[in-house]
């Protein structure tokens, strides 16, 4: 039925026939400009909902710099920069998965990318939950009553400051692990949709709106990094490694 | 109206002209109207909830003005006046006022403004209507369960380490509450860029859309900030995690500085649409193009960027150093310049224009006249001397229901009146409307004026019982819970005769003010897909012309015609049916 009236208003015929175009736009490209700018209004408002965070990392580290990097020196920046390396890769299988479909490559090729990307999502999380299980075996789950670290704290540094670091480490961290799982959940249907061959140079919107998001979240990361991981590097006096 | 028979006799001819088919029957059914993806119909959905919600907020409120009638905290306790002023607030605040304009009159208006089918994403249009309602539900469920004692603020720790009350409840409720507000705002951002009609330039566009366009961008940008503070007082519940607990070596001030980050922009939420709404208002019924057409669209931008930065001026008494007071202090003064901007050349569209006094223009009078006082006492408070004398007093209560109610309401009911012909295709009955807005204003004034001088005389806020030995105290409460009672009347006579007048009211005609923009190019109510065929603007916006000439030639430079003549589908569909 939607069809029938878009090629009644037939302003753009043949591509107005084409199954994927939504009643109320008058072609693909304008159905494709209003999807991607959605998805930058989304990714603004991702920056300011994560920007919260931000801010209070930025107050409390200025607060309490010993405590941020004595904890911060507690975080395993290998596995950091590991997971850094993953996320990055697993951005540019995106962009090669974006790209197979623009210019119309074998739907094996599509899927193959984005096998990829969810594979090396995956391992991302794998290593998350690796992570957060040795804190937890540290005693550095920052819930009332919970946390305890199993280790001598430096000099100055108090238990309350120490526990406000794993307190924005796990709620940022957590968050963007959120962001991961959502992204993956949303692969699979594109993903089943690819296979299908549905996507073409002509019709390739999802996979590029999809791309957007996902590189988003790696940009995230990408400042995480460095501002959890690698505050305690050059700075052995808090013990650990 | 000054020519009834004549509208009449037009509102017939349209009826037979037109295939009887439009958005409100072309469906029927419960199942219809809960999975529509009709931006028109979602509106309406938009409507009633948030109306049912107005009237709970209205409910507290007559509550509070009750308790106030006399000194002695008799009618409740000091714990029950706390909850019962939270209540009022939370609905108020996040439930009627913040989607009030944009979620219903924005949501009918935007695409046929501008002439598209429909909003970019209707599917998430839908879903922005359950997951508002969603929220409200849980909120609604926090407050029946015993209600919350926080104040609308959730100030920490009132809601940390001293409230006992349903606080995680009614926070996950304002949570999800707010994503329907982030999904409204992307959809509009997203259709006013790339769904506008040929020819409808960015210039061309109605102020009522650069008015939602701004509303939409601190949507989406100030928003996700409440979102993730609520998420943290949540979170500091119900896993003792300090951000913002002292014990911890969090900072309770922290919390007020990401609050107000949102909440003074979310201000600007409310009263943007209103003023766009204002704008067609006064241009339409004073049959003049609007005064600097560019610094009113403008303006909205401005009051959007500045809104951004003012939110320490809800800070001046709570530890801000105070070199930060007096820069928040200088660009709450520089948000008055686009707002008195937008009023002078309101004023100035009116000079010698040719003015009716419809019931909208009647509520655009109102806001004008109210806002400038609302305005004007925002000027008092962001001065850092005066504000640490009316801090937290009744003067500020007063200021800000200027604004809100004044100002967002006046607007809001201006606009249901202007298109309520066009959303429901009946005329509403036009002396009981002007009575009701003269009720509304009368009642608005006698509650609100009083309690600027209360809190003037250092009447403080959030208390149930005022001291004896001040008798102007109580002459003043009495007239302000006087004036509340006259309002509450003032505000069940329209939605007594809106729900008389969808059986019995008048036909509408296609363009009953007459008005120049999209929307009246098109039936009343319009079709599914809004218009026959996409319109081509060769117009630039607001050509009035003076009354006498506009009932011989028609309202602008473009004759009173239909766009398109008769939809093909529609057509088919009638005769169907026939």
């Amino acid at each position: 039925m939607a069809h029938a009236e878009a090629v009644e208003h037939g302003h753009h015929a043949p591509e107005a026939a084409h199954e994927a175009l939504a009643h109320h736009f008058d072609n693909l490209e304008q159905q494709r400009e209003a999807g991607a700018l959605g998805m930058w209004v989304f990714i603004a408002q991702e920056v300011m909902f994560f920007g919260g965070l931000f801010l209070a990392y930025l107050i409390y580290r200025m607060k309490y710099p010993e405590a941020f990097m004595a904890a911060s020196n507690h975080l395993d920046w290998k596995l950091g920069t590991v997971n850094t390396a993953v996320l990055i890769t697993s951005s540019l299988t995106m962009a090669m998965a974006v790209w197979a479909t623009q210019v119309g490559r074998a739907r094996r090729t599509q899927v193959l990318f984005m096998a990829l990307t969810m594979l090396l999502g995956f391992v991302f999380l794998g290593i998350k939950v690796v992570e957060y299980s040795t804190k937890y075996r540290d005693g550095l789950i920052p819930i009332a009553g919970w946390f305890d670290p199993h280790f001598a704290l430096p000099a100055g540094v108090t238990v309350q400051n120490f526990q406000m670091f794993y307190w924005i480490y796990f709620a940022m961290t957590g968050l963007h692990a959120l962001h991961m799982i959502i992204g993956i959940a949303i692969l699979i249907p594109i993903m089943w949709a690819a296979w299908r061959g549905r996507y073409s140079p002509e019709y390739h919107a999802p996979v590029e709106i999809f791309g957007l998001y996902w590189h988003f979240v790696d940009i995230v990361w990408i400042f995480l990094f460095p501002l959890l991981y690698l505050l305690g590097v050059h700075f052995h006096a808090g013990g650990g490694h | 109206m000054s020519n009834q028979p004549a509208t009449e006799a037009r509102g017939q001819e349209w009826r037979s002209r037109f295939p009887a088919v439009n958005y409100l029957n072309a469906d029927y059914g419960i199942k219809s109207w809960l999975l529509t993806v009709d931006h028109k119909r979602i509106a309406l959905l938009y409507l009633i909830s948030i109306s049912f919600f107005f009237a709970i907020g209205g409910a507290y409120a007559m509550a509070i003005r009750m308790e106030l009638l006399t000194p002695q905290g008799d009618l409740m306790q000091s714990h029950t006046y706390n909850k019962v002023f939270t209540h009022h607030g939370i609905m108020m605040v996040f439930f009627f006022l913040i989607p009030s304009i944009p979620a219903t009159l924005g949501n009918f208006l935007v695409p046929l403004m501008i002439g598209a089918k429909d909003l970019a994403f209707p599917k998430i249009n839908l879903l922005s209507w359950y997951v508002y309602m969603v929220g409200a539900i849980l909120t609604f469920a926090a407050l029946l369960n015993g209600g919350v004692d926080t104040g609308w603020t959730f100030y920490t720790p009132y809601s940390t380490a001293f409230s006992n009350t349903y606080v995680v409840l009614a926070g996950v409720g304002i949570f999800i509450t707010g994503f329907s507000s982030i999904l409204t705002g992307l959809n509009f951002i997203v259709t006013i860029h790339t769904m506008r009609a040929p020819g409808m330039t960015w210039f061309r566009l109605p102020l009522f859309i650069w008015s939602n366009y701004a509303a939409s961008l601190i949507m989406i940008l100030g928003t996700p900030v409440i979102a993730i503070t609520v998420l943290l007082v949540a979170l500091e519940r119900l896993a003792g995690i300090g951000i913002f607990d002292p014990r911890l070596g969090g900072d309770p001030v922290l919390f007020q500085h990401l609050f107000w980050f949102y909440s003074h922009p979310a201000v600007y939420i409310m009263i943007l649409p209103s003023m766009g709404v204002i704008s067609e208002l006064v241009a339409t019924f004073s049959r003049k193009p609007i005064f600097g057409y560019s610094f009113v669209a403008f303006s909205s931008l401005a009051i959007a960027v500045f809104g951004f930065l003012v939110w320490g001026h809800h800070l001046f008494a709570s530890s801000q150093s105070v070199y930060a007071g007096m820069i928040f202090s200088i660009i709450s003064f520089v948000v008055a310049i686009p707002s008195a901007v937008k009023v002078f050349n309101w004023t100035a569209t009116l000079y010698k224009g040719s003015i009716s006094y419809d019931t909208p223009m009647l509520y655009a009078f109102a806001f004008i006249g109210l806002f400038l006082i609302g305005g004007m006492t925002g000027l008092f408070l962001a001065a850092l001397g005066l504000d640490i004398h009316v801090h937290d007093t009744y003067f500020v209560v007063a200021h800000f229901h200027y604004v809100m109610v004044g100002g967002t309401m006046m607007g809001y009911l201006g606009g249901l009146h202007c298109w309520w012909p066009k959303i429901t295709g009946r005329m509403y009955p036009e002396g009981w409307a002007r009575f009701a807005a003269l009720v509304i204003f009368v009642g608005f004034n006698l509650t609100f004026f009083p309690q600027f001088l209360v809190g003037y005389m250092g009447m403080p806020r959030r208390y149930h019982a005022y001291p004896t030995d001040e008798p102007m105290w109580q002459v003043l409460h009495v007239m302000s819970s006087g004036g509340a009672s006259i309002l509450g009347i003032g505000m069940l006579i329209p939605v007594v005769y809106f729900v008389w007048s969808m059986r019995y009211g008048r036909f509408a005609p296609a363009n009953p003010w007459p008005g120049t923009g999209l929307e009246w190019r098109t039936p009343s109510p319009p079709p599914t897909e809004n218009f026959a065929v996409t319109p081509t603007v060769t117009w630039e916006a607001y050509e009035y012309r003076p009354m006498e000439e506009t009932e011989v030639i028609g309202p602008g430079k473009t004759p009173d015609q239909p766009i398109g003549g008769q939809h093909p589908l529609n057509q088919a569909e009638t005769e169907k049916r026939q």
